[in-house]
């Protein structure tokens, strides 16, 4: 059985115009161009391109000290890659960076051969962040969530896009 | 080879009330000379990316003048940092690394390509708007003005002297750098943001 309801990345950018998004720090994944494509156009968001994960989390960390509003976008294998800016400075400094991560290799129907899908949820929680799951249109609420739940603790919090592979692309 | 401190005096006086972000050695330098410690965000560790740190302030605050004082060592760990910055290129950021060769807090071991490799040269190839190396205190004094109006992003190399570290970190004096979480409060304090 094939996932039938998709995230669409109007969906995700409506999010983001929602809470006042500023800045969108991004590393693109394989699956994500029309999402990036849409985001290009839109006037109110500032891409900000970087070359490798962990960037992203302290140029973030930076824009929400300037005053501004970012959020990251990269995959979970950059979440990996950004593990000591994450620890030194998303959770050191309490800083309230909503990332969302391509959750790639998940699967709702369990076992994945997957490794980057196996670590991604073991991770987290070693970390002790909060994170939710979005995989279609009708969660992506659970950005505006992960917003408020990031200015309520002071704290990182993760949105894993579980989509990645269906409707995030066309 | 140009003292870090009397570097950061010079540079003091063109900050214009900017905001600065200074890692590990340089950190300790700015602490001594600082006029405005809040808008200083001394930032450690994260494997090199105060510039990184430094550029989200900035685009964030691009009428404001923004200030990094790197390592060399930090931005061998981060080099991806100059494309990703030349790339935004925010005319407000002005990057001094401080060249010294060595991985100071550790002990003094050299960096990979010590003497070897320029990291003006670097910078301007990766895109930066200007670049300059500057290794007589002198020398740097008498263009601070010419550096500083310049539109960034600047990049600026200082070949310094080392401040090695070299006690076991249980015998060295605690640190008397404001922890990066307090001055990020009260950067936005500061700023009212």
């Amino acid at each position: 059985m094939t996932q039938q309801a998709l995230l669409s990345p109007e969906a995700v950018i409506k999010e983001f115009k929602k809470n006042g998004i500023t800045h969108v720090v991004y590393l693109p994944d394989s699956e994500t161009n029309w999402m990036y494509q849409l985001m290009e156009a839109e006037p109110s968001i500032d891409l900000v391109p970087v070359t490798r994960e962990g960037e992203s989390i302290a140029i973030a960390a930076g824009v929400l000290a300037g005053g501004k509003k970012p959020v990251v976008l990269i995959q979970n294998t950059g979440l990996f890659e950004s593990g000591d800016s994450i620890r030194g400075i998303a959770l050191d400094c309490a800083m309230p960076i909503v990332m969302l991560i391509g959750y790639r290799g998940w699967t709702r129907h369990g076992a994945t051969p997957d490794s980057a899908a196996r670590f991604t949820e073991p991770i987290l929680r070693a970390w002790g962040i909060t994170y939710y799951l979005v995989e279609h249109d009708g969660d992506a609420d659970r950005i505006s969530l992960a917003y408020e739940e990031a200015e309520r603790t002071k704290m990182p919090v993760v949105v894993l896009v579980g989509d990645e592979y269906h409707g995030f692309n066309r | 080879m140009i003292d870090q401190v009397a570097l950061m005096e010079v540079v003091e006086q063109y900050r214009d009330n900017g905001i600065v972000v200074p890692t590990m050695t340089g950190s300790r330098g700015w602490n001594e000379v600082s006029k405005n410690k809040n808008r200083d965000i001394p930032l450690g560790g994260a494997m090199g990316k105060a510039s990184s740190f430094a550029l989200g302030v900035a685009l964030a605050q691009p009428d404001k003048r923004v200030i990094i004082f790197d390592g060399d060592g930090s931005l061998l760990m981060n080099l991806g940092t100059l494309v990703t910055i030349a790339e935004k290129a925010p005319k407000n950021l002005y990057h001094f690394v401080l060249e010294n060769g060595v991985y100071a807090i550790t002990g003094g071991q050299p960096i990979p390509g010590n003497n070897k490799i320029s990291f003006a040269g670097m910078a301007k190839e990766a895109g930066y708007a200007s670049a300059f190396e500057f290794d007589d205190l002198e020398d740097f004094a008498s263009r601070a003005s010419e550096v500083m109006s310049t539109e960034g992003p600047v990049f600026i190399c200082v070949k310094t002297t080392p401040e090695i570290q070299n006690e076991p970190m249980g015998l060295r004096a605690p640190s008397v750098v404001k922890p990066t979480k307090a001055a990020i409060q009260d950067l936005m304090q500061d700023l009212g943001v």
